[in-house]
């Protein structure tokens, strides 16, 4: 006999949605002179609100605003009183912190239990650590001492949608640390924790200007990056956007950090603790419906346990619960928007038109909305276009491997290089691959772990610069690389 | 009758070796004062493709080995720098035009700063690397890591020191460089090649270009097996910067920009030129009993 799950929904009556959302620029709310456009929750389809566009006029003075705060406030405010306003951002945040993963939610489609336990705990946490180095610059670069402690001026910031609000915390937190101000432009369809993040730098009477919301699509970002007078531009989304935004910068004193796309190989030897491992392959690609640019999209199995293994992951599958991103039940939530949903599609139907096995556990999806089960492909080589491309989705690629120098060769055949993982129980074996693997961040013997004390950053094409820890001081500060 | 000299013909070093370019193309190499001094190779398109294969042949090795070996190696190229100061100091003089005391003191510099780096590859680790305290049960670590293959256009009018002072920091953390040397003043980076042929240097991991920045950039910096691009040899020239920069973001290579001039070389150079070329890798493992 089975026993079913008796329904679990949040409340989203914590969540005050306004009809209509205008751009945040100066410390007021003001009407955008774009075409305002909807968002939506992907898990329904229903209009949550409508966002003003941010036109290039917009754009300008926002960043005039921005300008205006640095010069005149905020980079001339000392450290430790700066420290204090992003401590109090930190603890209006964990405050407002079940009302923001409400929000997150409702507008991403992200499980509750993700956004309540992940995203705004370390949304938080991010204030508090780079609040604390406000006034500890001089300790932060290596060799500058007190010249090392100057701020860039403003940094222009454009996040994707996959983690809203902790992207904004990623990118404004060490900004105003270093004394930066800031125009951010959050995602087209998952503006609506940044603009009431905006709201909460309102109640934390942070000076007008210090931080700036413009929402909208590809042309705000494009109005934002290149716009002259912005010191320093911070992105986080696709590769090709990337690259974009490196072209548009060359020949600028513009600093850039850029994190992109990944195609993490997650490999697992035939001495590892297999339960946790599976555990950690399903994080590793299922955590926030895949829409992770450091997920574990790639399994490296050894050949000697592929079938064991296999088995086992296929029967955790088949207890993921995909559906109502409210319920705190669920593990798998909705896809982002209706665009991503036929990548996702298109992706996966070439990977079977290539040849490769294609398995979901059975799931009922619902009717509305966007959705798309947990899938894994078998049999699939290093040419497959779903080994290579960045899915941004609940796939699976799985190879196998027989030596560890053939698991390296696989791991690093890749332009990307994000993240990886490696699951065994060799000590030498794992200091020895994390050594030889050609990504930002190795995770070993767990996965899908994120920290604001742990520098986050690729080699290769997906992206420089460093977000999170000391490290990410730099891209804020003069001096800094 | 006196006796006639045997004079040196000044090539390509590629993976090692020293190759004609594969052109056939020479260019002729005057003094200060314009008097002819020798014909140098013209590194072609071919050229920069083949230093590129030797130099990534040559960056799992050279990255493998222990930061003290690199040390040693790095010191041991001033070592031989000092071995041959009478040949080094001439070649300043030709190609810098300058006074026999000022070409001992670029020499000394550029030995010094040999040394000096030398010193961080068993450093740069300790004062750029971090534990991080993660709010959770797990050992967390970054530490920096080669970026790859790195491009360096040397700089022009500093010959010796200048060329020392960009290929050292990109080689001491594991890096190996594809180098364009300075196009009026490139006979003191032969001898700089000639110098790390008989040091411990692993062939491929300098590789020294003769020959134009503007002709040869444009490939390494569109290079898909390039990591990284120095744009220091073409300080001022902003034009010839930006197409660069935007070839480089083909692969999103790191770029060093160029500077508005050519930076004074005496001076401290600090972490810069070395932290441009590492990436951060932070490895995570939980702890449990």
């Amino acid at each position: 006999m089975t026993f079913d799950y008796a329904p679990a929904l949040e409340s989203r009556s914590i969540v005050d949605i306004k009809a209509s959302y205008g751009l945040f620029v100066d410390g007021e709310f003001v009407d955008g002179s774009g075409t305002s456009f909807k968002t939506i929750n992907p898990a329904t389809e229903e209009v949550l609100a409508e966002v003003a566009e941010a036109t290039e006029a917009d754009v300008d003075a926002a960043v005039r605003a921005a300008r205006r705060a640095h010069t005149r406030v905020w980079s001339r405010m000392p450290g430790k009183e700066r420290a204090k306003y992003l401590y109090r951002i930190a603890r209006i945040i964990q405050e407002r912190s079940r009302e923001l993963a409400v929000l997150e939610t409702i507008d991403n489609g992200k499980p509750i239990k993700e956004s309540r336990d992940v995203d705004i705990p370390v949304v938080a946490a991010h204030f508090f650590y780079y609040a604390g180095w406000a006034d500890k610059l001089e300790y932060a670069l290596p060799g500058n001492g007190h010249s090392g402690t100057r701020s860039l001026g403003v940094a222009a910031q454009v996040i994707p949608w996959n983690f809203p609000l902790l992207m904004l915390a990623w990118k404004i937190a060490p900004a105003l640390a270093c004394g930066n101000t800031v125009v951010l432009k959050p995602a087209e369809t998952t503006p609506l924790t940044a603009l009431l993040f905006a709201e909460i730098c309102q109640q934390a009477d942070l000076p007008p200007g210090v931080v700036n919301i413009v929402t909208g699509a590809g042309a705000t970002g494009q109005a934002l990056v290149g716009h002259p007078d912005v010191d320093k531009v911070a992105f986080t989304g696709s590769t090709e956007v990337g690259k974009a935004i490196a072209r548009a910068v060359a020949g600028t004193d513009k600093r850039v950090t850029l994190e992109l796309g990944g195609k993490a190989a997650n490999i697992v030897f035939d001495d590892a603790p297999l339960d946790q491992a599976v555990e950690g392959i399903v994080d590793g690609i299922f955590f926030n419906q895949g829409h992770v640019c450091c997920a574990g999209s790639r399994l490296l199995v050894q050949e000697s346990i592929a079938d064991e293994l296999l088995t086992k992951l296929k029967r955790r599958m088949s207890t993921l619960r995909v559906g109502d991103p409210l319920d705190k039940n669920t593990d798998v939530g909705a896809i982002n928007s209706a665009e991503q949903l036929a990548r996702i599609r298109e992706l996966s139907d070439i990977g079977e038109a290539e040849g490769a096995g294609r398995w979901s556990p059975e799931c009922e999806l619902p009717t509305t909305g966007f959705w798309f089960p947990p899938t894994l492909f078998t049999g699939v080589t290093q040419a497959h276009r779903i080994a290579r491309d960045e899915v941004f989705g609940p796939v699976l690629s799985v190879l196998t491997f027989r030596t560890p120098s053939e698991a390296i060769e696989k791991a690093n055949n890749t332009p990307y290089g994000l993240s990886a993982g490696v699951w065994t129980d060799k000590g030498s074996r794992i200091l020895h691959m994390a050594g030889a693997l050609r990504a930002g961040v190795v995770w070993a013997n767990t996965f899908n772990k994120f920290d604001p004390t742990s520098p986050f950053g690729g080699f290769k094409e997906s992206g420089y610069g460093r977000e999170g820890g000391r490290h990410g001081l730099e891209a804020y500060l003069k001096g800094g690389e | 009758m006196s006796r006639i000299d045997v004079r040196k013909t000044y090539k390509l070093f590629i993976g090692g070796a020293f190759p004609r370019s594969e052109s056939g193309y020479s260019y002729q190499v005057h003094d200060t004062k314009g008097a002819f001094v020798a014909n140098a190779a013209l590194a072609s398109r071919k050229d920069a493709r083949d230093a590129v294969v030797a130099a990534r042949k040559a960056f799992g090795g050279w990255s493998g080995k222990t930061a003290y070996n690199r040390a040693q190696i790095l010191y041991r190229i001033a070592e031989l720098m000092e071995d041959r100061r009478p040949q080094l100091v001439q070649a300043l003089r030709q190609s810098e035009g300058l006074t026999a005391a000022r070409a001992e003191r670029a020499l000394d510099d550029a030995i010094d700063r040999l040394v000096w780096y030398a010193g961080w590859a068993d450093k740069l680790t300790q004062v750029i690397g971090n534990a991080n305290p993660v709010a959770g049960p797990y050992f967390n670590l970054s530490t920096p890591e080669p970026t790859g293959v790195v491009a360096v256009l040397a700089p022009q009018e500093s010959s010796l020191l200048g060329l020392v002072s960009a290929i050292a920091p990109v080689i001491v953390t594991g890096n190996t460089v594809v180098v364009i040397s300075s196009f009026e003043r490139p006979l003191p980076a032969v001898t700089f090649a000639e110098i790390l042929a008989t040091s411990d240097v692993p062939g491929g991991v300098v590789n020294i270009l003769t020959g134009s920045a503007a002709t040869i950039a444009p490939w390494l910096a569109s290079h898909m097996d390039v990591n990284a691009i120095d744009l220091v040899g073409i300080a001022g020239d902003t034009e010839l910067a930006t197409s660069l920069e935007v070839a480089a973001a083909d692969n999103l290579k790191r770029v060093r920009r160029a500077p508005a001039a050519e930076p004074d070389w005496s001076a401290d150079p600090g972490l810069d030129a070395m932290t441009a070329f590492v990436e951060t890798k932070t490895v995570w493992h939980p702890m449990g009993v």
